[in-house]
């Protein structure tokens, strides 16, 4: 009778609650920096907050979690993103 | 022993609600009751039904009134539309708003009085129509007898508090006065 | 304590007002308008501190109630047959969010063709959603269910939603009189909600709705089938502990009425019950010992508690006011799972759509059977359908 057995269909959010999601990578964003303008907007448009901001305002990708979608690349105003292929040859 | 009523009206002259204030005034005796509708969608001018029962035990029964001990007509017109003596027991009552004696056959004592004309003597009008709920309930207690007079006035006057009450009361109180056992 | 002359719906709403609901939306149907139409005068006229939100479907007023609820609100809907349907996907959802809520379900035949009358069809068609299923025999009783249904559905050992059946016309229409207990006595009982199971704010999120393994959705399922059977106590409690505030007990999960001396039982749901104990006292009188099982609550069903009183009957009638169709009476079904099929049982299907089965066709249909059962021994008819 205690609450112990109520099973509840919530969840907390926490980083990788479906493991490190960077494996399922095909492309992965490279960010040439000398081209980066900083607008932040690949750090806005990424759907998995994988776009890592730092105080200058330049940013980095967070390897691990990043699947890889391109949508920073498709967004970024100069070109400063390539999706290059994971595996050399292959996809 | 359960008293059963059946209203018979048309949509908007209050059928309804007779059968809601004479069971109120049923309460106010420390009695029981129960009032409903004929289930069904209503229209303003169409024929309509509501029904009451009451009772000095309380009430557990839930069906329609199939075998009123009183007939209660808001309407004289409907006599020609509907057969208000459906079901109504042997010795029954007929409480009928009409100037004239309906000419109704059968064993039932029957009353009428000129609810129409005591409503438009007291300016109770609702959208141009003539309020007869209220009168004919002063009639109704004067020919069962089953609620006292008192009673319904107080419980119209606690339903309309102010001018609205007190005009209705009064309906109720003339017509217990003039209403007239025909048969 | 004040005695109302009230409809069903008034006091529908009557209860509400003493429960201090914080939260309503509801869309009107006919024959539950009056609720709606009642709750939002009272608030207009500030006689209850809830907020009415106006929705455009009966989808989204439970969506709303249900949005409220997850804020930690005390929330109420009402509905009523089609309404019902409508909302039918987030029916399941509230309930599978484990959230306190209530609503009031005027049961009303499903179209086409077209009827308002009373029929159990819209609040039978719930029966695996979830949530907690009662239906009341009276308007004091819809009061006492409707106060109740938030101590249920708010009990820790429960946390599932709670509807509250009333039948259409027989009682959301029909004024009788009603002992509305007063304000402070029912704050002693009904507290405040607390935020619990839990209550989604700003600054702490929370996800909702997303995708577990299947094995943790098979255990959140399991968990709302614990909470069930859990509120199979819980509703005894509550119908006891309402009992000492009020002076009214009903029985829990179940009204056994003259069942003690009886050989033969009427096991259905609803106003018409009470028809069913007339007609169970009238056959007294002529010597057939008759009782009525009145089942309060079809979710969690009283398996146990008709098993303990009906298994030694002779013969047992199930009144089923809907139909399974290609099976019979859903609670025809489940009264010959729980007997087991020992006492002969017969299941009719009556009163669908709001046809009037009065205290004299319950008289006959139970004295026929009695007659059946005496000069055959068993008797076992399915899906008896009445006056076609």
């Amino acid at each position: 009778m205690e609450e112990d057995h109520l099973v509840l269909p919530l969840s907390r959010p926490a980083p990788g609650a479906m493991g490190k999601t960077g494996t399922w990578r095909n492309y992965k964003p490279v960010i040439d920096q000398g081209k980066c303008i900083k607008c932040l907007l690949c750090w806005l448009y990424c759907p998995e907050a994988t776009i890592i901001r730092h105080e200058d305002n330049s940013v980095s990708v967070d390897y691990e979690y990043c699947k890889g979608c391109g949508i920073c690349a498709n967004e970024c105003p100069v070109k400063a993103i390539e999706m290059v292929p994971e595996v050399q040859g292959g996809a | 022993m359960i008293e059963e009523y059946r209203f018979h009206g048309r949509g908007g002259q209050g059928a309804v609600t007779a059968a809601r204030l004479l069971v109120g005034a049923a309460h106010r005796e420390g009695r029981y009751g129960q009032a409903f509708p004929h289930f069904g969608a209503e229209r303003r001018g169409a024929p309509v039904v509501a029904f009451a029962r009451i009772s000095d035990r309380p009430i557990r029964v839930h069906e329609q009134v199939r075998e009123p001990d009183v007939v209660v007509v808001l309407d004289p017109t409907l006599f020609k539309l509907v057969n208000v003596l459906e079901g109504l027991r042997e010795g029954g009552v007929l409480v009928v708003n009409s100037k004239e004696d309906p000419g109704i056959q059968g064993p039932y004592k029957v009353f009428i009085v000129d609810a129409t004309g005591i409503a438009l003597s007291l300016g109770l009008r609702v959208a141009g129509w003539p309020v007869v709920n209220t009168s004919i309930l002063g009639a109704v207690v004067k020919a069962t007898g089953s609620v006292s007079l008192d009673s319904v006035v107080d419980e119209i006057k606690s339903n309309w508090p102010g001018r609205m009450g007190e005009a209705n009361a009064q309906a109720a109180k003339l017509a217990y006065e003039k209403a007239v056992r025909v048969r | 304590m004040p005695r109302k002359i009230l409809t069903g719906n008034h006091t529908v709403a009557e209860a509400v007002k003493l429960a201090r609901v914080q939260v309503i939306a509801a869309y009107p149907i006919t024959p539950q308008t009056t609720i709606v139409e009642k709750l939002a005068e009272m608030v207009e006229h500030g006689e209850i501190e809830a907020k009415m939100i106006r929705v455009e479907s009966e989808h989204s007023a439970l969506a709303a109630v249900y949005g409220a609820a997850a804020g930690g609100a005390r929330a109420f809907t009402a509905t009523s047959s089609h309404g019902l349907l409508y909302m039918h996907e987030v029916v399941w959802w509230a309930a599978a969010s484990r959230l306190p809520l209530v609503m009031a379900v005027v049961t009303r035949a499903i179209g086409p063709p077209w009827n308002i009358h009373v029929s159990h069809e819209d609040i039978m068609d719930q029966r695996d959603t979830g949530w907690i299923i009662s239906m009341a025999e009276d308007n004091q009783e819809v009061l006492d269910l409707v106060l109740q249904a938030f101590r249920i559905s708010e009990d820790e050992r429960v946390y599932l939603p709670a509807m509250v059946g009333l039948d259409g016309f027989l009682l959301s229409h029909t004024a009788m009189p009603v002992d509305v207990p007063e304000q402070e006595v029912v704050d002693s009982w009904l507290p405040p909600r607390l935020p619990r199971p839990y209550v989604i704010e700003p600054g702490s999120g929370v996800i909702m709705g997303n995708i577990p393994p299947d094995e943790a959705f098979y255990r959140m399922r399991h968990s709302m089938q614990r909470a069930m059977y859990n509120a199979k106590r819980v509703i005894e409690e509550v119908d006891e502990e309402y009992y000492k505030m009020t002076g009214r007990r009903y029985g829990g999960l179940v009204e056994f009425y003259r069942c003690d001396d009886a050989k033969y039982v009427v096991v259905l749901m609803g106003t018409w019950a009470g028809n069913a104990k007339e007609a169970a006292d009238r056959l007294r009188e002529r010597g057939i010992p008759v009782g009525v099982a009145r089942i309060r609550y079809v979710r969690p069903f009283p398996r146990e508690r008709l098993r303990e009183k009906l298994l030694g009957m002779k013969g047992v009638m199930v009144f089923d006011r809907s139909v399974s169709m290609g099976r019979g009476g859903p609670l025809h079904a489940e009264v010959v799972e729980a007997l087991e099929a020992k006492p002969s049982i017969m299941g009719v299907v009556a009163g669908v759509g709001g046809v009037d089965v009065g205290v004299r066709d319950f008289e006959k249909l139970v004295e026929d059977f009695v007659k059946k059962v005496e000069e055959e021994g068993r008797v076992y008819v399915n899906d008896y359908w009445y006056g076609v």
